[in-house]
C-alpha cells in the first residue's frame, strides 16, 4: 500500500509538469481551435531567455516576471508576422508552419546556448514538502502555480470582455467580426497568452528535468495527451488530465509486468487515440454539434 | 672491386625492392585520401538532434587537427578534417559515410559517434576496407578484429568498467544490497551485464533491484523512489548526463542513504555534477581513465596544462568543465600517435596497423598508469580505469588502478 | 451552321486542340523525367545513386501519404511509422527467416496495409487537427514500440539488424548500388500506375469525394467507415513498400531510426510536392534528400533553424507546392 501511495504522489508531481504544459496547449487551442506542436519549443526557449536574464544577474522573480513579459510579446509578434500572411491557408499549410516554428526554435537554442544541461533554480527549494517526504517542495510548488494559472484563466475567459471576445473570435470568427470584435488582434493575443503561459510551464520544469533544448517533446506529447484526456476546451480538464496521465503512467510501470516501464509513450498514444474515438469532448470539455 | 660492389649492391637493392614491392601489392596499399599535402580524415556527429550535446567532442576534435596543421601537420603533410551531421540517425550516417568513403574520399572515418549509428556503417567500413578508427561509444562489440578488422573502439568499454565495480564491491562491500538504474539500451545492458559478470555466483543475491528508463521519459524520479523502496545500500547509477543528474539529485532529495557508482559516462564535474548539486554528490565513487582538469591535484601537471593552452586558443568556445572537451583533445591525440606510427607506410592499411599496435602510450590526460595499448588480437586499447570519490569539490583517486579485463564477450 | 454555332465549335476545337496540347505537353514531360532517371544511375558515382535511390523511395513513401492526405483529406503525422513497420518487415525476413529480399515487398506491403487499415478504424472519427495529433502521437512512440522488450526477439531491440545487400541477378553488369536502383524504379514505377488507376477510378472519386464534402458523400451512398479505412490501409501499404526498400538499401535497421524527423520529412515533402498532385512525390523525395544537405552546408549549428525558413518561405511563396505551381505555370501558358 505504501508503495502505491508513494506512486501516486510521484505520478502527480510528474503530472504537474504535464498538466502545466496542457494548460498552455488549451490556451493555444481556445485562440485559434487548433494544436500549436512548436509551443513546447517557444516555452524551451523562453525558458533559456530567462536562464540568460539569471545568468545576467537579475533575480529570481524579477526574471520570472521579465521573461513572462517577453513571451507574451513574443507570442503576438510570432503571430502576426508569420501566422497572419498565411491566414486563410488550408489547415495543412499551418502545421508545416508549426513544423518549422519547431525547427527553428530548436535549433537557435542549440546554437546560442548549447545542447549541454544546465541547471535551473527554483524558488520553492529543494527539499521536501515540509520535510514530509512525500513531495518535493518543488514539485509541490509547481501544481500550486499551476492551479493560480489556471484560477487566472478562468477568471479571464469567464468576467472579462477580453477574454469573452477572444472565445467568440475562435467559436466563429464572421460573426465575431461583425459585432465589432477585431478577430486578429484576439488571435495574435491569444498567441501571445499562449506563450507566456508556456513560459511559465517551462520555467516550473526545467529545475527538475534540467534546461536543454531537447527537453520538451515528450513532455509535449504527454502534454497533448492530459489536455486532450481533460478536455480541450476546459483548461480545468486539462490540469486535472495532466495529472491523471502522470499517475496512470506510474501506476502501469509498477503494475504490468515486464513492460510496464517501457510503455509511458504508448499509454499516451493510446489515451489519446481513446479518448478523441470515444469521447471527444475529454473528460470535462464542451461536445460540440456539427450542424449539417 | 668497387663495380663489382657497386654490382652487388644494386642487386640487393632491387631484390630488396621487388620483395617490397610484392608485400605492397599484397596488401593492397590503398593511399585514398592520403597525398603528398594532405591527410583527410572523416567524422561523423550528431549535430542535431536528441544526440547533440555530444557535438562538443567533434567540435575539440576539429580543434585539436587545426593545432596539429599550425605546428607543421603530421608526416609533412597538412590535414584536412571533414565533418558531417548525422543527427543520431543510422540511415543519415550511412549517408554521410558513403558521402566521406566515396564522394570525398577520405582516409578513414575517426571518432564518429554513437552504438547504433556506428554498427550500421561497420559491415560498410570493413567491406570497403576503410579504417573506422576509436568510434566514440564504449559498446563492447566494436573490439572484434576477427571479425571487423577495420574497427577500432577506443575508451573502455562499459562492461569491463561495469566489472571494476563488481571487483570493487567484492572487495569493500560483500554484503552489500545493490539498486541499479539503467538507460533500457545496449549501453545501459553492457554496464549491467559487466557487473553481473564481475559479480559471479553473488549477482543474484547482491542485486536486489533494477530499474530501466527510457530516453524518451521526462524524470526518473519514479525509478529513484522504487530503488529506495527496495532497500537497496548502494546505488548503481547508469544513466546518461541528464538522467544521472537528475538520479543524484533526487536520490538526495527523498534521503536516499547508499553508496553510489556512478558510470564515467556521466561523471563530469561541470555536465553533471553540479547541475546535480555538489553537496547531493558527495561520497559517489566513479572511475576514469582521463585527468579532470578541475581536480587541483593536476594544476602544475604539463598534460593538462597543454591541454588548457589548446583550449584556450584553439577551442575558447569550449567548456573546459566539460568531459567531452578533454575526451575529443585525447582521442585526436591518440589518432595523431597513430599517424605519427604510420609515416612510412601511410596506407589505409598502414594506419590500421599502426592503430593495431601501440604499446603502453601515454597521453597528455591520462593519469599514471593508464595508457593506450593495442595488438593485432586486442582491439580494446583503454582498459584500465582508477578508482574516485567525490568529496564535494572534486574527484579524489583512492587504490591502485584496476583493469577490466580483455575477456569481454 | 449560325456564326455563333460556328464560333462555338472553332472554341470547342481550339480548347480540344489545347488540351490535347496539354496531355501530349505532360505526357512528353513525364517520358523526359523517366529518361532521365532511367540514364542518370550509369553517370554517377555509387554514392550519388544510392542518394537518387533513397530519393525515390521517399518518393513512394509520399505517395502513398498523398493518396491519403492528398485524395482522401485525411492527415497524418505519423507515417513514419508505416515506414518502419515495412522497413522491420523485411529485415526480419531477409534477416530470421533468410528468404530473399524480393519476398519482402509483398510482405512488407501486405503487413502494412492490415496496420494501416487497423489504425484507420478508430482514426474514423478523428478529423483536422485531432487525426494530426493522434497521428503526432504514433510518430513519437514509434521508436518506443520498436525497442519494447517483448518483440526484442525479432527486432532485436535497440542494436538493430543488419542486412546483406544483394547483388545483380543473373549476372547482370550492374554493381549493387545500380541494381537496387532499378529495382526500386521498377517498383516506383508500378506503384504510381496503381495510384493513378486508383485516383482515375470509381474509389477515387469517391475517396475525392469524402475529402471535399462527407456528408454529401454519405448521403450519395458512399461507405465513408470503408472508404476511409481502405484509405488508411493502401496509403500504408505504399509506405510501407518504401520502407521495405529503404531497409534493404540502407542495409539496417534500428529504432532509432524512424523517429518523428522522418514522419516531419515526409508530410514536408508531400507539401512541397503539392498535396493531391501525385508526381509531385518525386520533388518531395528530393526535397526530403537534397535540402538538409543543403542547410548543412549553410551552417552546422543552424542547420535546424535554416531548414525551418526554408519551409516557411515555400509555404509563403509555393503554397501549394511544385505541382501547384506547374499548374499555374500550365495555366498561364494555355492562355497564350
Amino acid at each position: 500500500m505504501e508503495i502505491f501511495l508513494q506512486q501516486v504522489l510521484s505520478g502527480i508531481a510528474t503530472g504537474g509538469i504535464y498538466a502545466c504544459m496542457a494548460l498552455a496547449i488549451v490556451m493555444i487551442y481556445q485562440a485559434i481551435h487548433t494544436l500549436n506542436f512548436a509551443q513546447g519549443e517557444m516555452a524551451m526557449f523562453s525558458t533559456f531567455i530567462a536562464w540568460e536574464l539569471l545568468q545576467w544577474g537579475i533575480p529570481y522573480w524579477a526574471a520570472f516576471f521579465l521573461t513572462i513579459a517577453l513571451s507574451l510579446v513574443g507570442g503576438f509578434l510570432v503571430e502576426r508576422i508569420i501566422f497572419k500572411p498565411i491566414e486563410n491557408a488550408p489547415l495543412l499549410s499551418h502545421i508545416v508552419v508549426f513544423i518549422a516554428l519547431f525547427a527553428i526554435f530548436n535549433s537557435l537554442a542549440g546554437f546560442i546556448w548549447d545542447f549541454s544541461i544546465k541547471p535551473f533554480p527554483s524558488p520553492f527549494g529543494t527539499s521536501t514538502l515540509f520535510g514530509s517526504g512525500l513531495i518535493g517542495a518543488h514539485q509541490a510548488g509547481m501544481i500550486v502555480v499551476t492551479l493560480a494559472v489556471l484560477l487566472l484563466l478562468f477568471i479571464f475567459f469567464r468576467y472579462t470582455r477580453v477574454g469573452l471576445a477572444m472565445r467568440a473570435a475562435a467559436a466563429n470568427p464572421e460573426s465575431a467580426r461583425l459585432v465589432g470584435i477585431r478577430v486578429s488582434m484576439m488571435t495574435g493575443l491569444g498567441w501571445g497568452m499562449a506563450a507566456a503561459i508556456g513560459a511559465i510551464a517551462g520555467m516550473m520544469i526545467a529545475p527538475i528535468v534540467f534546461l536543454e533544448p531537447n527537453m520538451m517533446l515528450t513532455i509535449l506529447l504527454y502534454g497533448f495527451a492530459g489536455a486532450v484526456l481533460g478536455g480541450l476546451t476546459s483548461p480545468g480538464g486539462a490540469v486535472v488530465g495532466g495529472l491523471l496521465v502522470g499517475v496512470v503512467e506510474n501506476l502501469a510501470g509498477i503494475y504490468i509486468p515486464v513492460v510496464g516501464a517501457e510503455l509511458k509513450l504508448p499509454i499516451a498514444l493510446f489515451l489519446i487515440i481513446a479518448v478523441l474515438v470515444f469521447k471527444p469532448s475529454g473528460l470535462f470539455g464542451q461536445t460540440v454539434v456539427q450542424r449539417v | 672491386m668497387k663495380t663489382g660492389n657497386n654490382m652487388r649492391h644494386i642487386r640487393v637493392v632491387a631484390v630488396a625492392a621487388g620483395i617490397s614491392m610484392i608485400a605492397f601489392a599484397a596488401s593492397a596499399a590503398d593511399t585514398t585520401g592520403i597525398t603528398d599535402t594532405t591527410i583527410k580524415i572523416g567524422n561523423i556527429m550528431p549535430y542535431s538532434g536528441p544526440a547533440s550535446a555530444y557535438s562538443q567532442i567533434g567540435k575539440a576534435d576539429a580543434a585539436y587537427f587545426k593545432m596539429v596543421n599550425d605546428n607543421g601537420g603530421v608526416c609533412g603533410r597538412q590535414i584536412e578534417f571533414i565533418s558531417y551531421d548525422d543527427g543520431y540517425s543510422p540511415p543519415k550516417t550511412v549517408e554521410q559515410a558513403r558521402k566521406l568513403v566515396e564522394s570525398d574520399q577520405v582516409a578513414l572515418i575517426f571518432n564518429s559517434l554513437g552504438t547504433a549509428t556506428n554498427s550500421a556503417i561497420q559491415k560498410y567500413m570493413n567491406a570497403k576496407q576503410v579504417p573506422q578508427l576509436f568510434v566514440a561509444t564504449g559498446a563492447s562489440k566494436f573490439g572484434h578484429p576477427e571479425e571487423f578488422p577495420w574497427t577500432m573502439g577506443w575508451q573502455p568499454d562499459y562492461v569491463s568498467e561495469g566489472k571494476i565495480y563488481a571487483r570493487y564491491l567484492l572487495e569493500n562491500m560483500p554484503d552489500a544490497k545493490i539498486g541499479i538504474l539503467y538507460q533500457n539500451d545496449d549501453y545501459g545492458q553492457d554496464y549491467v551485464n559487466g557487473l553481473k559478470e564481475g559479480l559471479g555466483d553473488k549477482a543474484s543475491s547482491m542485486i536486489v533491484a533494477e530499474q530501466p528508463y527510457e530516453t524518451s521519459d521526462p524524470t526518473v524520479d519514479s525509478q529513484v523512489i522504487n530503488l529506495k523502496a527496495s532497500g537497496a545500500n548502494v546505488f548503481f547509477n547508469v544513466a546518461t548526463p541528464k538522467f544521472a543528474a537528475q538520479a543524484i539529485k533526487k536520490a538526495a532529495e527523498i534521503g536516499w542513504d547508499a553508496t553510489q557508482l556512478l558510470n564515467s559516462v556521466s561523471n563530469s564535474v561541470g555536465s553533471v555534477l553540479k547541475p546535480a548539486g555538489f553537496d547531493n554528490s558527495k561520497g559517489i565513487i566513479s572511475a576514469l581513465y582521463l585527468k579532470d582538469p578541475q581536480d587541483p591535484q593536476w594544476k602544475d601537471d604539463p598534460g593538462v596544462k597543454k591541454w588548457e593552452a589548446f583550449m584556450d586558443k584553439y577551442y575558447p568556445d569550449g567548456d573546459k568543465t566539460s568531459s567531452f572537451t578533454f575526451y575529443g583533445y585525447s582521442v585526436s591525440q591518440t589518432l595523431h600517435k597513430v599517424l605519427e606510427g604510420a609515416c612510412d607506410d601511410l596506407t589505409r592499411e598502414g594506419i590500421m596497423k599502426s592503430a593495431a599496435n601501440l604499446k603502453n602510450v601515454p597521453l597528455d590526460m591520462t593519469p599514471e598508469g593508464i595508457l593506450v595499448d593495442t595488438g593485432p588480437d586486442d582491439y580494446y586499447p583503454l582498459q584500465n580505469m582508477q578508482l574516485i570519490k567525490f568529496d564535494g569539490e572534486r574527484w579524489v583517486p583512492f587504490g591502485k588502478v584496476l583493469s577490466g579485463a580483455a575477456e569481454s564477450n | 451552321m449560325s456564326l455563333s454555332e460556328r464560333e462555338a465549335t472553332s472554341l470547342e476545337a481550339r480548347e480540344a486542340g489545347t488540351a490535347v496540347r496539354a496531355t501530349s505537353a505532360s505526357a512528353l514531360a513525364q517520358v523526359g523525367v523517366l529518361a532521365v532517371l532511367v540514364v542518370l544511375p550509369f553517370v554517377l558515382s555509387g554514392f550519388q545513386v544510392f542518394q537518387l535511390n533513397m530519393m525515390l523511395i521517399y518518393a513512394i513513401a509520399i505517395l502513398g501519404l498523398n493518396l491519403l492526405t492528398g485524395i482522401n483529406g485525411q492527415f497524418s503525422l505519423g507515417h513514419g511509422a508505416f515506414y518502419a513497420a515495412g522497413a522491420y518487415v523485411a529485415a526480419i525476413i531477409m534477416d530470421h527467416f533468410g528468404l530473399g529480399y524480393a519476398w519482402t515487398i509483398p510482405a512488407a506491403g501486405l503487413v502494412c496495409f492490415v496496420i494501416g487499415f487497423l489504425f484507420g478504424l478508430p482514426a474514423l472519427r478523428l478529423e483536422g487537427i485531432y487525426l494530426a495529433l493522434a497521428t503526432f502521437a504514433l510518430a513519437v512512440a514509434t521508436p518506443q514500440f520498436l525497442k519494447l522488450s517483448l518483440l526484442e526477439e525479432w527486432t532485436n531491440g535497440v542494436q538493430g539488424i543488419v542486412i546483406l545487400k544483394p547483388d545483380a541477378p543473373f549476372g547482370l553488369p550492374l554493381t549493387p548500388d545500380q541494381w537496387l536502383y532499378f529495382f526500386t524504379l521498377a517498383i516506383g514505377l508500378l506503384l504510381y500506375w496503381m495510384a493513378r488507376n486508383i485516383v482515375a477510378s470509381r474509389s477515387g472519386r469517391a475517396l475525392m469525394a469524402i475529402r471535399d464534402n462527407p456528408i454529401a458523400a454519405r448521403s450519395m451512398g458512399i461507405n465513408i467507415a470503408l472508404y476511409k479505412a481502405l484509405a488508411f490501409g493502401v496509403s500504408a501499404l505504399f509506405t510501407g513498400i518504401a520502407g521495405a526498400l529503404g531497409a534493404i538499401v540502407v542495409q539496417f535497421v534500428a529504432p532509432d531510426s524512424f523517429g518523428f524527423v522522418l514522419s516531419v520529412a515526409l508530410l514536408v515533402g508531400l507539401v512541397v510536392g503539392g498535396v493531391g498532385w501525385l508526381p509531385g512525390a518525386l520533388v518531395g523525395g528530393a526535397f526530403v534528400v537534397f535540402v538538409p544537405n543543403i542547410a548543412e552546408e549553410f551552417s552546422k549549428g543552424l542547420s535546424g533553424a535554416m531548414y525551418g525558413v526554408i519551409l516557411i518561405l515555400l509555404i509563403y511563396l509555393m503554397p501549394t507546392g511544385a505541382g501547384g505551381l506547374i499548374r499555374t505555370i500550365a495555366d498561364r501558358m494555355k492562355r497564350h
